[in-house]
């Protein structure tokens, strides 16, 4: 499952049944933490209302749901208030006059930039925030009815979006959040977190807990105890002790494009022992890249170091004619080590990378179906780092006059 | 002709089972998904045909059965039988790049033939040219694969084919020489119901034996179509090789899918180890006799079968009695047979018997299957209509020298050297056969075809005739309309 869209509202029960269930859980379970998600309608009494009665029930920590994009949004609540600063800075700030446990508020990714709805929380005194929520969508069409889905009697509505393919946005987020001193605050990250790898890459932007939602619905709470038992592995193996150890680490390697290395050079290497010949490096490469794969080696024996090409022409030539002459054999009985030479594709179809043409978009090796076949390597090219505006600090920056 | 005119055997279906079951519709796009979609694919190369895998497979995973049948339909009208009947392990799925990564090739034949049946379910039509589109009668001699993918060929681009048969059911091979666990009789039939509602004409029960019949066709069809295939079996040169008791292979098997071998008590020897022995021995076997034994003399590494139709008569419970050879064939007194071998050694790769090896075996049936000789009457009788057209066509030549291989065709028709084993390859003879008749090159254009099936034309027995009713101005050295076509192939 690459994602899931829901249209559904917040709870089909009722505030009082939740929050006896809450307390239930409560008693059940009293050293752990259980945070209540709010979402009510835009007044300061409801606010303070429902922010008594969570916290009366049992609450730790109360989550501001200013991310629902779908159904409450309509109705002055969910994303209607994340997307606009002044009321996430209001309601944080009703509720903060009442609520005594910590305060969440739950960002939603439908908007410009997440920043500016992250620092008005902050204004308003949030004590963390958690982000993303879903993504407003439309998952598909049902081609014989030519209703979207999911079908309510004919029609349709768009729904929120997570799982997996939300989680490159969602880290994107979480990232401008936490490089932002102005929006960062303690962060839960949500966003297709399914595996220990994917929580990881959450702390490693700075994110202080994660959540887990569609991997549950998916394969169940077990799939707790299997994130936390991979992180604990993975952290003996880096030797770290805690997350605050790593919480963050990899946020100061994310920089603005202007400051990256022109002069780094990076090409495309095929292991010729790996190479099954299935040529998507090559028909990529040209059809949506930078046309420098080539399928012009020769088969037979190649003369020491020197490998011999053949020339365009020839290429064509026997591309033409190539389906033609393939004989129909008992293949099994067939394969002949004169024509294979030392691969085990024949060299003719292991296609050849023109280092001084590639630029490393590495398209080839995400499109070849062989681990570690396609590698990107380091070219020393004799430049020292150079980044955009280095090489542009030189030029003269004249502003226009007319604007100010 | 209909699929009627096969009775409904339930004992049939039952002791011949299908030997694949055929993929649901969710494992077919789970299995099509699988496929990387190679360039230049090393399965399109592999297929004598070369339809155009990754395409058809594509269009399966995406929903696309129809297109993804026409894809198929575009190389291979008979695709439906080939998916059933093709030792893909060694052409298609052999070559798959899987292989190489350790992995099971994708499935090609079982999706070809999910994307066929699909087609056949719906009752679709195959796309052709609108008829008349080419005044053109071409009658095609023999019903089996060969002529059956020149005539469709032909209806295709708007000519008019008609195809003459000495039995009383269309497909030759197909609908009585493949094994029924792989290619059910009804399976063909159906599909040659198809390439008759494209238009072609059948003639069913007409031999053409002598030279006047040939000669009455001649005035009454432009051109003719020599798709006989090869004749009769090979004979032992044996005493008592005509015993009642013996009957060979491709006999038996035609009689089992046709319904006139029901059962099978005793022992049976099958002689000889090709694809068609084996198909044989396994088909006695499942028939009902005890014990089967293949007789072969040479030994097993020299075995002419393919390794997994070995393997899989190995499990039938076939067994194997090497480096012997039949002397004799003598009846017994209760209509028994007694079957004498003698045991011999391999000197180089010449034969000798070993001295006081004689061995008798006592058998209810002998299976000779040695092969089948070439049949070359027909061929010789038209061997000047076929060296007048070589003449021609060499007059035209491009200067490329591709054309050899057709020129090769035209002239023996048949290979002797190498007969032809699959269904598959007849069919490549019919593909440069029909492209050298004058046909327009605007429609339907198939990419690569020519090329493609040039290769495989010197192995193949099939040739055309040009006949008395073409009149001059459309003979082929005045129809400029071919060259394109032939000048396309050989660049």
């Amino acid at each position: 499952m690459m994602g899931l869209n829901n249209i559904e509202l917040i709870s089909d029960r009722s505030v009082a049944e939740n929050l006896r269930e809450l307390a239930e859980v409560k008693k059940y379970y009293p050293r752990h933490a259980v945070i209540a998600s709010l979402m009510v309608a835009s007044t300061r009494e409801a606010w303070h209302e429902i922010v008594q009665r969570a916290e009366d029930a049992g609450a730790d920590g109360l989550e501001l749901n200013f991310g629902c994009p779908h159904g409450m949004s309509e109705r002055g609540m969910g994303s209607a208030v994340g997307q606009v600063p002044e009321y996430t800075e209001m309601i944080t700030a009703w509720v903060k006059e009442k609520a005594r446990t910590p305060v969440l508020v739950k960002l939603t990714p439908n908007i410009t930039d997440i920043r500016a709805i992250a620092r008005a929380a902050k204004r308003g005194g949030a004590d963390g925030l958690s982000a993303i929520n879903t993504l407003n969508s439309i998952t598909g069409i049902d081609l014989d009815t030519l209703v979207p889905r999911p079908d309510v009697d004919g029609k349709s509505s768009h729904g929120g979006y997570c799982g997996p393919a939300v989680k490159p946005i969602a880290l994107n987020m979480v990232e401008q959040i936490m490089a932002d001193p102005e929006a960062a605050l303690p962060l839960s990250g949500i966003g297709g977190i399914s595996s220990w790898k994917d929580a990881a890459e959450f702390f490693l932007l700075g994110c202080g807990t994660v959540q887990v939602c569609t991997a549950v619905m998916h394969y169940g709470f077990r799939m707790a105890e299997y994130m936390a038992e991979g992180l604990e592995n993975w952290m003996r193996s880096k030797g770290f002790n805690s997350l605050a150890e790593f919480r963050g680490l990899s946020l100061p390697k994310v920089t603005e494009w202007k400051n990256l290395n022109l002069n780094y050079k990076i090409v495309a290497h095929i292991d010729e022992q790996k190479c099954i010949g299935c040529d998507l490096c090559y028909i990529a490469c040209w059809d949506g890249a930078h046309q420098c794969i080539h399928m012009d080696r020769v088969s037979g024996p190649v003369n020491g170091q020197v490998e011999l090409h053949e020339s365009p022409s020839t290429v064509e030539w026997r591309s033409r004619t190539a389906i033609a002459v393939t004989p129909v054999t008992r293949q099994e009985r067939a394969v002949d080590p004169a024509v294979h030479g030392p691969y085990p594709t024949p060299l003719a179809k292991i296609p050849r990378v023109d280092e001084t043409e590639c630029v490393g978009c590495n398209l080839c090796a995400l499109v070849c179906p062989v681990d570690e076949c396609i590698t990107m390597k380091r070219v020393d090219n004799g430049l020292s780092a150079e980044s955009w505006e280095e090489r542009t600090s030189g030029a003269v920056c004249v502003q226009n006059p007319n604007v100010s | 002709m209909s699929t009627a005119a096969l009775p409904q055997d339930s004992e049939l279906l039952e002791r011949f089972s299908e030997l694949k079951p055929s993929l649901t519709p969710q494992a077919a796009v789970i299995e099509a998904t699988r496929c990387l979609h190679c360039f230049d694919a090393p399965c399109t190369a592999a297929c004598p045909t070369h339809i155009d895998v990754p395409g058809f497979i594509q269009r399966i995973a995406v929903g696309n059965l129809r297109g993804s049948a026409n894809r198929i339909l575009d190389a291979n009208i008979l695709g439906g039988s080939c998916s059933r009947a093709c030792p893909v392990e060694v052409l298609c799925e052999g070559a798959c790049v899987m292989h190489r990564y350790n992995r099971e090739p994708i499935q090609i034949a079982l999706l070809q033939r999910h994307a066929m049946d699909a087609f056949h379910a719906g009752g679709y039509d195959v796309p052709k040219a609108p008829p008349d589109t080419l005044d053109l009668h071409v009658a095609c001699i023999g019903a089996g694969p060969a002529s059956l993918a020149c005539a469709a060929e032909l209806q295709r681009r708007g000519g008019h084919a008609t195809v003459i048969e000495r039995r009383e059911l269309p497909g030759g091979l197909n609908t009585y020489g493949v094994a029924e666990y792989k290619l059910r009789a009804a399976e063909s039939l159906r599909e040659i119901e198809m390439i008759r509602r494209m238009g072609v004409e059948f003639r069913f029960g007409v031999t053409i034996e002598s030279t006047a019949e040939l000669a009455a066709l001649e005035q009454e069809f432009d051109y003719i179509f020599l798709g006989v295939g090869l004749g009769a079996m090979q004979r032992l040169n044996i005493p008592g090789e005509d015993s009642k008791g013996v009957i060979n292979a491709l006999e038996l098997i035609a009689a089992y899918k046709t319904g006139q071998i029901r059962e099978i008590t005793g022992t049976v020897v099958v002689l000889g180890a090709g694809n068609t022995a084996i198909d044989a021995a396994n088909a006695a076997h499942r028939l009902g006799a005890e014990t089967v034994y293949l007789l072969y003399r040479r030994a097993e590494r020299d075995l002419p079968a393919f390794d997994f139709e070995y393997e899989h008569c190995k499990q039938e419970g076939v067994q194997f009695l090497w480096r012997r050879q039949p002397v004799a064939i003598r009846p017994e007194h209760h209509g028994r047979l007694l079957l004498d071998t003698v045991q011999v050694k391999q000197i180089d790769r010449a034969l000798q018997p070993v001295p006081d090896s004689m061995d008798t075996i006592v058998c209810d049936m002998v299976v000779p299957a040695i092969g089948q000789s070439p049949l070359t009457q027909l061929i010789q009788d038209k061997r000047q209509s076929t060296l007048l057209c070589r003449r021609r066509l060499r007059q035209r030549r491009p200067r490329s020298g591709g054309r050899r291989g057709r020129r090769q065709a035209l002239g023996s028709g048949h290979d002797q050297g190498r007969g032809g084993h699959l269904c598959l390859t007849f069919m490549c003879a019919a593909s440069p056969a029909a492209s050298i008749l004058p046909i327009p090159s605007g429609w339907p254009r198939r990419r690569r075809r020519t090329a493609a099936s040039r290769s495989c034309a010197p192995s193949t027995p099939a040739g055309v005739a040009r006949c008395g009713r073409q009149s001059a101005s459309r003979s082929l050295m005045s129809a400029p309309a071919i060259h394109p076509w032939i000048g396309r192939a050989c660049a």
